[in-house]
């Protein structure tokens, strides 16, 4: 930070430089974890729904069962499973998946995976379901294979469906990584609380950390216009 | 006639005014339970522990009406500057941060910080070289936070909690090197289990605990000081201190 910058902080209260670099680091935090949840959440979800489609109940059964579990319980309650009950299995200390789980960050990345992954692909089952018949026919009267089908016509298709709930997901999952605060990371949420312990002052704190959630859900209001202009076109009314 | 009713009205509200200001006959009390030995619940679910037995002492010094209430330590100072509660026994220590918002009595006790570990760590804790890397639990904005933050930030990663439970769970499951507790806090849920030790000496921390209230309320601090000075001096304070510790925690 320029000099100017940090004399001109250390002349409040509150928002001084060491406080705005502790919001910094929890930003950045926030941003890794959603932006890494969602993505490993969404490349999860797009084979799961297509076998939530599936006729035969062996293979739709179980993701039924997952989706149905992990959207039926809070993600805290999750949260707190994954990030303290497997610090209680015996001897997982030794083993080599305790340099993963001992830092707070993956057993969090992992329960907002596993959550956003279940909503994510009831979405795109949603979409695949409402694929016109109209379109799978004319493919398959073209001869197209089920794996072409599904890559050229259903799936392009069904994403065009599913972009606007999705991107309801997506400011869901970044409001919900607040939680991940109660598990010692220190995100935007977990800054705040920090720096409202020190200085007492709910307000300030509380009230900065909620105009940082804002221009996140903004920006990515405005990459979902940007997406739904290009991949929603045809719909559009000719003037 | 009108008049001669708003004067009425102003003496009254003064009388009431000026009544409620002199005698503090209810007094609401707040605590964050579970917090042994200070205050925590006994299984019938009754409130006990020294903190609890010194108010109820001072209450009947004061003669006064006290109504327990349990409140989380985040919303303590919220809570009280929200009139929920009068007065916090909460093993509040008396900090300068604090004293910009709340009003404190003299305090009335004072307990080291203390640091505990696994059994298999034998770190020195003022021994900055051998801290170095070290990741040491805290909980969030108690006066071992401040002098971690202060003291060790460069040296050491520290993490914040916000219940000693989640803390202790933690250390056991060896995400956490070492914690720098309430001395107490750490003989309770540490030193009474197998596998934990005390590391160091105990560090001596801030100006101890007072009992805090609203600022604007200086004529209830000042019946709580002439309250706290008589029970330690006609003995009532170290009878309910030496129920619940083994050393000494007068001030």
């Amino acid at each position: 930070m320029p000099d100017f910058i940090i004399q001109w902080l250390n002349t409040h209260d509150v928002f001084t430089a060491t406080t705005m670099l502790h919001y910094w680091d929890g930003l950045v935090t926030t941003v890794q974890l959603v932006f890494l949840s969602l993505l490993i959440g969404l490349i999860l979800s797009v084979p799961l729904a297509i076998l939530r489609t599936v006729r035969n109940p062996f293979v739709s059964g179980p993701v039924w069962l997952y989706t149905y579990i992990f959207r039926g319980t809070p993600l805290l309650i999750q949260l707190y499973i994954i990030y303290y009950g497997i610090a209680q299995i015996e001897g997982i200390q030794e083993t080599f998946w305790w340099t993963i789980f001992k830092d707070p960050f993956y057993p969090a990345l992992l329960a907002f995976v596993l959550n956003t992954a279940a909503y994510t692909t009831e979405i795109i089952r949603g979409a695949l379901e409402a694929t016109p018949h109209g379109e799978v026919e004319a493919a398959k009267a073209y001869g197209m294979s089920w794996f072409m089908r599904t890559r050229r016509i259903i799936l392009p298709s069904a994403a065009r469906r599913a972009l606007q709930a999705y991107s309801n997901e997506v400011i869901f999952m970044l409001h919900a990584s607040a939680i991940a605060s109660v598990v010692t990371i220190v995100d935007l949420t977990g800054a705040a609380r920090d720096i409202y312990s020190r200085f007492y002052a709910p307000f300030d704190a509380f009230i900065a950390v909620a105009l940082m959630y804002m221009a996140l859900t903004f920006t990515i209001i405005f990459v979902f216009r940007q997406l739904e202009k290009r991949m929603l076109r045809h719909l559009k009314p000719l003037s | 006639m009108k008049k001669l009713i708003v004067a009425a009205t102003c003496a009254l509200a003064v009388m009431t005014g000026s009544v409620q200001a002199k005698e503090w006959k209810d007094i609401r009390i707040a605590f964050d339970v579970p917090y042994e030995p200070f205050e925590y619940k006994k299984p019938d679910g009754s409130l006990t522990g020294f903190e609890v037995e010194l108010a109820e002492a001072m209450c009947k010094e004061l003669q006064a009406n006290c109504d327990f209430v349990i409140q989380s330590w985040d919303g303590m100072i919220p809570g009280l500057l929200a009139r929920k509660f009068d007065a916090i026994m909460s093993s509040m220590s008396i900090t300068p941060e604090r004293q910009e918002k709340v009003l404190f009595s003299k305090p009335y006790y004072n307990t080291p910080g203390g640091w505990f570990a696994k059994d298999n760590v034998n770190t020195d804790p003022t021994d900055m070289d051998a801290m170095k890397g070290k990741i040491v639990g805290v909980q969030r904005g108690t006066t071992m936070d401040t002098y971690v933050t202060e003291n060790m930030s460069g040296t050491v990663e520290i993490k914040r909690y916000t219940t000693a439970d989640d803390m202790v769970l933690d250390l056991e499951g060896e995400r956490l090197d070492m914690v720098f507790v309430d001395y107490p806090v750490g003989e309770q849920t540490l030193l009474n289990r197998d596998g934990f030790h005390e590391i160091g000496q105990p560090v001596k921390l801030g100006e101890g605990v007072g009992v805090a209230m609203r600022k604007r309320d200086q004529d209830l601090a000042d019946q709580i000081n002439k309250a706290l000075e008589k029970l330690k001096n006609d003995g009532t304070y170290d009878t309910i201190m030496k129920k619940y510790f083994t050393y000494d925690v007068k001030m």
